[in-house]
């Protein structure tokens, strides 16, 4: 009842027309930053910083909840279209999405991550009403340890993204890992793989990575391919939103990825990507389609990572809100900003700022509709993009991709970057390298790298953490399970029915 | 078509806001200068936040008819330092942001430029670092926490920013004075304050050491304890000793200064200390730097300059006990 009284306050703060209108300019802005590869959330934010010497602080956390939000859904869309995601967290969107857009069935693919956003946008936001401090406490039971443990699974379960073949995924996986250790080694401070340029010193940026070998790599085959005349894109085939079947195949998807996104988005190193990648790989296991999957695109694929992302979007106001954590970039310059009104965000914040917090909290329900309010609308229009001829099609792919990476720091060396990748890319393509677990391997790579280096410098060098520690024994146990799960399963299956023929004496 | 039009002039007004918000300056200060500020990291950290603090307060005591501010991010400014020393050059109304993490970064990264390129004008603020424990520690004090680490320095991790950032420099320093090897210390650097923070919440390592504001509020709560701070002399509404009192002679604050291109004439530097003297003397500049947990420690001109040569070379001895330059 205390929280409905609270958020009954909250939204008596935020439905005034002064905080909607802040809303809808985040949002709005959000949906469109979010389409541009090289600005993210984080930098919009801070570029936007100077605003709060002008607003009340809730006019200012309004716009960026809006933005933070706003984005989340605005990168899927550039992703489907033109696999070039936008954001980090919607590069698994290319993998279904793109496929879905080419075989005619973008409207839908477009549809289902909007309103998959917007149900696992609220089931988040909804979370952070009434299940924070729950949350928060389980996820400061994840130490090193445990996160390692976590990246174990993980690395387990997304070997379903691998491919068909295992060593050909592997390999992927393994220069995933390479780009993912450029740059200065966090627990030594020594650079790696930087070759003495400064500029490497920060390592490469994900979304130059995944916009390289997708978008730039993809263009170039196609380019390769034109007068083979294979691989025509379909505009649209049969309605533009999402039919029934449709509909049935994407609800559970959607409420699955909430379940993933929102717990992991409230661990302060789980972050938005992770549990994309998830997602996927669960949904792909669970689906009844899988041959739809990499070939014409499955619904399921799409519906899943974008309804996990933004639940972890959601995920990451947790610990924010509620102990002062900043877990994601935005997060930490959204404190920033507490502090240029002089509030100390931290665990007393919901007590001595229940204004400002329930505000927020009610003004992302608000985000969330109007979101979804000014997406759909939007899908019949951009759909038309893929009514655009190929060559200049893809000549604004390669522009826009190269436009996106340069605003990412304004360094020509990303640019020089890029298009290696974007040759690594084709030739990926050409020899039938799946371009997927590279980004799989840059991101979960390096955290697992961290995280086990983390633990051994505490335990000082004792292998047992990973097995003393409850919950890292069961992290650990599960994946065991589903490494050797299914093998096991097969042999029993098939001793099973084996059986009678070795009956002794059976006529 | 209605839609996309509403929604590109929406975003063109959005837009056109945070543009007003951030370069229109107010008619009324046309004769006042207008200045460059070079930030060598990316919106939001430490120095862009004191660039555009020096903005504002600049814009608001009429000292500036506007300025502004260009961000080249990377490597603890090391990537921006020679774009500064190469393009800025002579440029009399420019200034660059940086401070002791630039110092720490130039060694560590072993950069072809350091600060010496540059002309110092000023140190303007410093943020003095925190010793805590969570709550449920047995370290009651300060000696508490360095008895035990002079029993088994393997047996006290410490949790804290980047490798080579002020937060294990100051490890390094209290090992040092404590007599303590410096590669037997057991240092677990996070990504940010934050991860830092639930790392101590979560009672996964013995002790942190960040910067005062990322602890602050969990000292309030009674999450943390905290056990020193880095600050010349007490502070005012903290209950903690310094590292001195605490019988640990360390003095250490993350400072942020600022510095003129190369080649600049004596007239403009002159002007430019004046500038950010009288900018740092102001009651609005107090104010931000309350609100910012930031604690002015002004100094000017040759002092500043000696102040600079004085700390690399401590920093630099730190580094090399660490294991890292």
């Amino acid at each position: 009842m205390e929280t409905l009284n609270q958020l009954a306050l909250g939204f008596s703060v935020a439905f005034t027309p002064v905080n909607l209108m802040w809303c809808l300019v985040g949002t709005t802005l959000g949906t469109a930053i979010g389409v541009l590869p090289g600005l993210g959330p984080a930098l919009t934010i801070a570029l936007l910083l100077p605003i709060t010497y002008q607003v009340a602080p809730e006019a200012s956390f309004i716009l960026f909840a809006g933005i933070y939000y706003g984005a989340m859904y605005g990168g899927s869309t550039t992703s489907i279209l033109l696999n070039t995601p936008g954001e980090s967290a919607t590069i698994v969107t290319a993998l279904e999405g793109n496929r879905m857009a080419r075989s005619g069935r973008g409207g839908a693919a477009l549809a289902t991550s909007a309103i998959g956003s917007f149900v696992a946008g609220t089931l988040g936001t909804l979370g952070v009403a009434f299940l924070a401090p729950v949350v928060v406490k389980f996820a400061l039971a994840f130490g090193p340890a445990e996160y390692f443990s976590l990246m174990v699974l993980a690395f387990i379960t997304v070997s379903a993204v691998l491919g068909s073949s295992s060593v050909r995924g592997l390999t992927s996986l393994f220069i995933g890992f390479v780009i993912g250790m450029i740059g200065v080694d966090l627990q030594t401070g020594q650079p790696r793989f930087t070759f003495g340029m400064s500029e490497l010193l920060d390592g490469v940026d994900v979304i130059i990575v995944a916009v390289g070998l997708f978008a730039v790599g993809e263009t170039l085959y196609m380019a390769s391919r034109r007068y083979a005349g294979k691989d025509e894109i379909v505009p649209l085939k049969g309605s533009l939103y999402m039919t029934a079947a449709e509909w049935g195949r994407s609800w559970k998807a959607w409420l699955r990825g909430a379940a993933i996104g929102f717990p992991i988005g409230a661990m302060p190193a789980g972050g938005a990507e992770i549990p994309t990648f998830l997602s996927y790989a669960i949904e792909k296991k669970l689906s009844k389609h899988k041959d739809e999957f990499g070939t014409v695109g499955a619904i399921e694929g799409v519906a899943g990572p974008e309804a996990a992302n933004n639940a972890s979007a959601a995920g990451v106001l947790v610990p924010m809100l509620t102990l002062g954590l900043p877990t994601s970039a935005t997060a930490a310059i959204m404190l920033s900003a507490f502090q240029s009104y002089g509030i100390n965000p931290g665990p007393l914040l919901l007590t001595t700022q229940a204004n400002l917090v329930w505000g927020l909290i009610a003004s992302l329900f608000i985000a969330n509709v109007i979101l979804v309010i000014l997406n759909l609308p939007l899908i019949g229009l951009w759909v038309r993009l893929l009514k655009i001829p190929a060559p200049q099609l893809y000549a604004g792919i390669l522009v826009f991709a190269t436009v996106g990476t340069y605003g990412i720091s304004q360094s020509p060396i990303d640019l020089v970057i890029l298009y290696l990748l974007g040759a690594a890319g084709f030739l990926m393509r050409r020899f039938d390298f799946p371009t997927a677990p590279v980004i799989i391997g840059m991101i979960l790579g390096p955290l697992a790298e961290t995280q086990f280096r983390r633990a051994m410098t505490i335990s000082n060098g004792d292998w047992s953490v990973f097995y003393t520690h409850k919950l890292s024994l069961t992290l650990l146990t599960l994946a065991f399970i589903g490494l050797l799960g299914p093998h096991i399963w097969a042999y029993i299956e098939h001793q099973r029915r084996r059986g009678p023929e070795h009956v002794p004496g059976d006529a | 078509m209605l839609n996309r039009r509403r929604f590109l002039m929406s975003t063109a007004a959005a837009g056109a806001a945070g543009f007003a918000a951030l370069h229109l300056s107010p008619a009324f200060a046309q004769d006042a200068p207008q200045v460059q500020i070079f930030v060598p990291a990316a919106p939001g950290g430490g120095w862009d936040q004191t660039a555009r603090t020096m903005d504002q307060v600049l814009r608001s005591e009429k000292l500036i008819s506007g300025s502004q501010i260009t961000n080249v991010g990377g490597a603890g400014g090391t990537v921006g330092l020679p774009q500064f020393i190469n393009q800025w050059k002579g440029k009399g109304n420019s200034m660059m942001v940086a401070g002791m993490v630039m110092v720490g970064a130039i060694i560590a990264n072993k950069s072809a430029n350091n600060l010496t390129e540059v002309t110092p004008i000023a140190r303007l603020t410093g943020e003095f670092e925190a010793l805590v424990v969570p709550a449920a520690s047995p370290f009651q004090t300060a000696a508490d926490f360095i008895a035990a680490l002079k029993a088994d320095p393997t047996k006290v991790p410490v949790a804290g920013g980047s490798a080579g950032g002020s937060d294990h420099i100051l490890f390094g320093l209290i090992a040092k004075t404590a007599g303590v090897s410096a590669t037997n210390l057991s240092y677990v650097p996070f990504a940010g304050g934050g991860e830092a923070l639930s790392a101590l919440l979560g009672n996964q390592v013995a002790a942190g050491i960040s910067g005062f504001g990322e602890f602050s509020e969990q000292v309030k709560a009674g999450a943390l304890r905290l056990l020193a701070i880095s600050a010349d002399k007490p502070q005012e509404g903290i209950d903690a000793p310094t590292l001195k009192e605490a019988g640990i002679d360390v003095e250490l604050f993350n400072w942020r200064g600022v510095f003129a291109p190369p080649g600049v004439s004596d007239a403009d530097k002159a002007a430019l200390v004046t500038l950010v003297e009288t900018m740092a003397k102001s009651d609005a500049w107090a104010t931000e730097c309350k609100n910012r947990n930031w604690t002015p420690i002004l100094l000017t001109g040759d002092d500043y300059a000696k102040f600079v040569t004085e700390d690399t070379a401590r920093i630099g001895a730190v580094l090399r006990d660490l294991g890292l330059a």
